[in-house]
């Protein structure tokens, strides 16, 4: 009993530190989680006469996954293969960060390209709208426009399925009218 | 040393042990070198390159997350310490800058979390804390005082002490 208070405190403080080991510190928390996309408007990659906007990310009123990417960031790479083999079950709109146009077309051409259109945001201010601090980030954008979730780093195929694929069912789910 | 001594000495120890932690504060020194800041040209309008240099201390590379803008050299922190620039062109105040930056990136930009209930915790546990730890010597000292403690000498106890205080006198004086 004399040690009842001594042992409480103890195992508040145990569990609070407990709780500071798990998640990694350097994820930031996106305010735009159930809020609209924010406004982009760049020039196309493929053909800068053509505008990359919000409503080219809604065109079709259903579920699709936003990428920011670029051709000099390793982790994009890497989730690449990803994207390409799952072009097909989820349309995917990039956003090409910071990158020399020629580069990102002719990474294109080597190694597939999954997107629907891509945006080219030259000078990042693009980015900087969407919350962006660093490539790759990934956003799960709903029919209505509306951000859902947000992805930071490669896509791998265990983040795509254990992560994106349930929200994005999810969010078809709340779609289709029972 | 005084038993009410102690306690109070463990204290002012404790205060002690404190105080170095308002020196390591990031980023809010005002002799934080910042080199970074001269990325930009600085504004004729002396004032104006103040608030800049001020917002930029107050806000997180989102990249080097123990730098401020105004020390980090990732390019997104360049970018940033753009756009502070061009808004304060712009003559935008700086509760309107730091708002931009909150809207995309979070409280987390801010190096001085802003006081709201998610942030109570923060802001005032450590003075609850402090509180509860003045309450618990002070509990210890004043139980210890407390004459409630000791059982009342009886008669014969009280005429045994007067005895050997006696005896204990008569020794000295001789």
């Amino acid at each position: 009993m004399k040690f009842a208070i001594p042992l409480a405190v103890f195992i508040a403080v145990a569990a609070l530190l407990y709780m500071g080991l798990g998640g990694d510190k350097s994820r930031v928390p996106s305010p735009f989680i159930g809020k609209p996309l924010p406004t982009v408007d760049l020039p196309e990659l493929h053909d800068p006469e053509r505008r990359f906007t919000n409503a080219r990310v809604s065109e079709r009123d259903e579920v699709v996954l936003l990428n920011v990417w670029a051709s000099w960031c390793p982790p994009c790479r890497e989730e690449h293969p990803v994207f390409v083999e799952i072009a097909d079950d989820v349309p995917l709109y990039g956003i090409n960060y910071k990158d020399a146009r020629d580069d990102a077309i002719d990474w294109l051409e080597r190694l597939g390209d999954p997107y629907v259109a891509i945006g080219y945001d030259e000078d990042g201010l693009a980015g900087i709208e969407l919350g962006l601090y660093g490539v790759p980030e990934t956003y799960v954008v709903d029919g209505e426009g509306k951000i859902r979730y947000k992805h930071v780093g490669a896509v791998t195929r265990t983040v795509y399925e254990q992560t994106l694929l349930p929200i994005i069912e999810q969010v078809r789910r709340e779609a289709t009218p029972q | 040393m005084s038993r009410l001594m102690q306690p109070v000495l463990m204290l002012l120890l404790l205060l002690m042990a404190l105080s170095p932690a308002w020196a390591q504060e990031p980023g809010l020194g005002a002799d934080t070198p910042t080199p970074q800041t001269a990325d930009v040209p600085a504004f004729e309008d002396q004032d104006r390159q103040q608030r800049y240099v001020g917002l930029l201390r107050k806000l997180r590379c989102l990249v080097c997350q123990n730098e401020s803008l105004a020390e980090s050299n990732a390019g997104l922190a360049r970018d940033l310490r753009r756009i502070v620039h061009t808004r304060l062109e712009a003559g935008q105040s700086d509760e309107q800058i730091l708002a931009f930056m909150t809207e995309r990136y979070g409280d987390f930009v801010l190096y001085r979390p802003p006081v709201r209930p998610s942030t109570y915790a923060l802001w005032f546990g450590p003075a609850v804390l402090l509180l509860i730890g003045i309450g618990v010597i002070a509990r210890m000292v004043f139980r210890r005082q407390a004459p409630g403690d000791r059982p009342p000498l009886s008669e014969a106890d009280r005429r045994r002490a007067a005895a050997l205080l006696d005896e204990n006198e008569g020794r000295s004086d001789s």
